[in-house]
């Protein structure tokens, strides 16, 4: 099946198989590889995209259902003031280990910061707790939308 | 800066080459004996030396070469800190470039133990000062002054008495020809003179990581790289008898099926399996369900954990096979104590899980093999394909991709071997073998389950007089599984006069490994929650039984065929610097809510860690940990070293709180992803505070020992706001 998937601001035209997930299509067909599979079931976060603005696991979600709507991934997301103020945050504490999660984990908290741009810290768990991070960096990820939010300074002791 | 004389002992087949960089600039090599490494660390690095390479180009660029395979450890960042802090450079003139597998070149290239820091601080230290020294001579040369006039600072040569300066890339040409010095009298820095050492940096691949740049093992591409997954038998150690592979064949994407043949070998890990390669990753793991495969399980008939559990107790109940250890007269003193304590104590199996799934990326062709590998143990998968293909290590070429995650499970190169076998069945053709979770799940190299059976005698005045422990773990009898021996130098050993460490084994088809802090990650929650039990018996605290038992400050000797020498002052230290930040003898007021403590010593670093926990119903909440650590005098990268304190926590009390057991029926693995295998998650991540006791010894590493001691420092806070005994993981409240 083609599909046209409007992907990073650009239209991307695609021939899958209608179920194949989104994080395929990225992966396989689109050489977009900073999305990362994990688990495959939506279990671990490592895949999230934003789906018109909104954290998706891209894992889940079959190309057919897609339509209109607009992605965004890792690649792009420093386009825009929040994605940017987040990576930047993540270099100033040094967020990650391995690095493997946190593309998923940036997505995620960008999504966050775009519904509630001063979030408290019962908002940052219930956002982040779809996100796993094998290496254990979830105090700095925690510290981390806080500097990208404005509501920390931060220092590399997070 | 100027420079103070430090004589280090150099080995005399140290080699120092410089040479003349391609279009300008100094390139230097320098190959260095490996000092102090034990002998088993011998036997497993394989050569003996080390080597930096360093250059500076005409424009002031450094560029070193990061040997290391990087997983997350940080070892990309922090070892070139060392060269370029002797080498008095400015960081941002630093780049890192990442070497292929070639130890007759590098030395060892391996991530495993927790040795790197160990091994290559010195080295590294004396290959940047010695470029540090060639440049300040060619400089000395071009201005016809004395070298000992001059001085550095941040790339740059001064001469204070002209006021002169000169960039390091300008005489980087003709410090190519200066003599290399002697790097045993090269001058080296004194620690208050480090400019990159001890400050906080951000990993050289951090930039690249939040933009979602493609640089781990999944990530390689190459021109016409097809994609396949290996369907293995369901029960560990099965046999292919015959595969049906027409209908996977036809299925969207497919282009090649192929049934692969393995070794029988669960160490080089080329299990039986059936390959599907794809255009598409997804289309290839699709056209599993296709398959129609006809495996032989009788092998691993039995190997449940239900019937290893029923094993362990009749080992239990006959009595050790091997004696271990067994010092002084621990059955006369048991008979002579004023009180005794008996429990057992077991853990399950777990798998290491990391965040990317085994992968690997292959092209064979005209007999050369080309592998991009995230391995942990490049060289010993080389070596394991001479073994498995009779491919000739000359004929390969090794790129070490970074990982997304290894906790040892990168140690095993089961993916390589399994790439290779499927790229020799289809020549010419790039192929990227990627596991899903459920692969890695299931064939995971697990730390093995164990059971522990312990007996302490305490004398009239409070004193541990005598200490048993009878291990259970899996073996043929002759030989422990991978990862599943003991420790004899496991305290309270070597602190009490009387004491007995002994063994039994019952088999297993199922594979092993080692797991970050392999041994310790186990023993550590066995023996510190019953010498816990212990000092709850005698009427005291752990701090202050383990302190007693520590005694003076002295050092006690390693036990033959290897380990290391335990300093039990810097045991004291971590101690006492623990209960002082964690405010120790102040208990929590809210009902529910206490601390529990626990130390261990292992992978050289000494750990004391106290954790404070409530229970409210069936809910465990940990609400602070408290790390108190030492690995020697300086923290190279404090920006990755708090980070691997953390995770190592974090880690800990997953393993013991967010239920990962790994179970098995007739050697099948019953769990297959995070559902079922939990792994931590941000809410329950408790605030962390970390102190460093720094003596003035040699830096060791710190991927590791950080780990053990928060699983009983958990536990034995559980007992204290419970009154339960925690004596299996993960743990379950009655």
């Amino acid at each position: 099946m083609r599909y046209r998937l409007d992907i990073n601001g650009a239209i991307r035209e695609v021939d899958v198989p209608s179920e194949m997930p989104l994080l395929w299509v990225l992966r396989g067909e689109l050489g977009l590889l900073g999305t990362k599979y994990g688990c495959g079931a939506g279990l671990c976060g490592a895949c999230t995209v934003h789906v018109d603005g909104a954290a998706q696991r891209s894992c889940q979600l079959p190309v057919s259902r897609i339509g209109q709507a607009k992605i965004q991934t890792i690649e792009y997301i420093g386009e825009t003031p929040t994605g940017e103020r987040l990576q930047q945050a993540w270099l100033k504490i040094d967020v990650m280990q391995c690095g493997y999660c946190q593309a998923g984990q940036i997505m995620s908290a960008c999504a966050l910061l775009g519904q509630k741009p001063q979030p408290s810290d019962a908002d940052i768990n219930t956002a982040m707790a779809g996100n796993i991070c094998r290496c254990g960096c979830y105090n700095r990820i925690r510290s981390a939308i806080r500097i990208a939010a404005g509501m920390e300074e931060g220092s590399h002791v997070a | 800066m100027s420079h103070e004389l430090l004589r280090t002992a150099v080995d005399r087949r140290t080699v120092l080459k410089a040479s003349l960089l391609a279009g300008g600039g100094l390139a230097l090599e320098v190959l260095i004996p490996i000092p102090g490494l034990t002998a088993a660390e011998k036997a497993q690095a394989g050569p003996a030396q080390l080597s930096a390479f360093v250059s500076i180009a005409p424009d002031g660029t450094v560029t070193i070469t990061s040997k290391n395979p990087e997983i997350g450890q940080g070892i990309k960042t922090s070892l070139p800190m060392i060269v370029a802090d002797e080498l008095d450079c400015d960081w941002s003139q630093v780049r890192i470039a990442q070497a292929d597998l070639d130890q007759k070149r590098y030395g060892q290239q391996y991530a495993g133990g927790s040795t790197a820091t160990t091994r290559d601080w010195l080295p590294m230290r004396q290959t940047g000062a010695a470029a540090r020294a060639m440049l300040v001579q060619a400089a000395a040369n071009r201005w016809h002054v004395e070298a000992a006039q001059l001085t550095t600072a941040r790339g740059r040569i001064h001469h204070a008495a002209s006021g002169r300066s000169i960039g390091y890339g300008e005489v980087a040409s003709a410090a190519a020809s200066v003599p290399p010095p002697d790097l045993g009298s090269v001058p080296l820095k004194r620690p208050d003179q480090f400019t990159l050492i001890g400050r906080p940096l951000v990993g050289v691949d951090s930039h690249r990581i939040v933009r979602g740049e493609p640089i781990f093992g999944v990530d390689t591409r190459l021109p016409g790289l097809l994609y396949a997954v290996y369907e293995v038998a369901p029960a560990h150690g099965g046999r292919l008898v015959r595969a049906d592979i027409e209908a996977a064949k036809q299925a969207p994407g497919v282009s090649h099926v192929v049934p692969i043949t393995g070794d029988g070998d669960a160490d080089t890990g080329l299990a039986d399996g059936v390959a599907i390669v794809a255009s598409n990753w997804w289309l290839a793991n699709e056209a599993r369900s296709k398959l129609k495969v006809e495996w032989d399980l009788s092998a691993a008939k039995g190997h449940s954990s239900s019937v290893y559990r029923i094993e362990a107790d009749a080992a239990i109940a006959a009595g050790p096979d091997t004696h271990l250890r067994f010092d002084g007269d621990p059955v006369a003193k048991l008979a002579s104590a004023a009180k005794r304590v008996k429990a057992r104590y077991d853990y399950p199996f777990i798998a290491h899980a990391p965040m990317e799934p085994q992968n690997c990326t292959a092209r064979y062709a005209d007999g050369k093999l080309e592998i991009w590998a995230p391995s942990q143990t490049p060289q010993r998968g080389l070596d394991q394909l001479h073994k498995v293909f009779g491919i000739a290590p000359e004929a390969v070429t090794l790129h070490l991709k970074r990982a997304g995650g290894g906790f040892g499970r990168r140690l095993m190169n089961d993916y390589m071997m399994q790439v290779t076998a499927i790229a020799k069945a289809v020549p010419g053709v790039p192929i990227q073998l990627m596991w899903s979770r459920q692969d890695d799940m299931r064939r995971d190299y697990y730390r093995p389950g164990g059971w522990h059976s312990f007996e302490a005698g305490i004398g009239a005045d409070g004193e541990l007089i005598a200490f048993t422990d009878h291990f259970v773990t899996f073996g043929d009898g002759k030989t422990t599984a991978r990862a599943a021996g003991f420790n004899t130098a496991m305290p309270p050993a070597g602190l009490i006069e009387h004491l007995h460490y002994s063994q039994s084994m019952i088999p297993t088809v199922v594979t092993t490994g080692a797991l970050r802090a392999p041994g310790s990650n186990a023993l550590c929650f066995v023996s510190q929650s019953f010498l816990d039990e212990v000092a709850v018996a005698a009427g005291t605290d752990l701090p202050r039984l383990m302190l007693r038992m520590l005694g003076g400050r002295r050092e006690v000797a390693p036990q033959p065929g290897g380990g290391v020498v335990f300093d039990t002052g810097r045991a004291r230290d971590v101690i006492e610097r623990v209960v002082q930040t964690s405010a120790w003898t102040e208990k929590p007021k809210q009902p529910q809510r206490a601390k529990g403590f626990a130390f261990y010593f292992s992978h050289r670093g000494y750990f004391a860690e106290v954790v404070e926990a409530s229970v409210a119903g069936s809910r465990i909440q940990v609400h602070k940990v408290w790390v108190a650590g030492d690995i020697g005098s300086q923290i190279v990268n404090p920006m990755g070293a708090e980070n691997q304190v953390r995770g190592a926590v974090i880690d800990g009390l997953a393993q013991a709180l967010a239920g990962q057991a790994i179970e098995f029926v007739d050697g099948a693995v019953q769990q297959s992803n995070f559902d079922d295998f939990p792994l931590a998650r941000m809410p329950a991540t408790p605030e962390i505070e970390i102190a460093w006791v720094k003596p003035d010894k040699p830096p060791t590493g710190l991927g590791e020992p950080a780990l053990p001691p928060v699983i009983p420092a958990l536990t034995n806070a559980i007992y204290a706001a419970t009154g339960q005994r925690i004596r299996s993981l993960p743990v379950r409240l009655a």
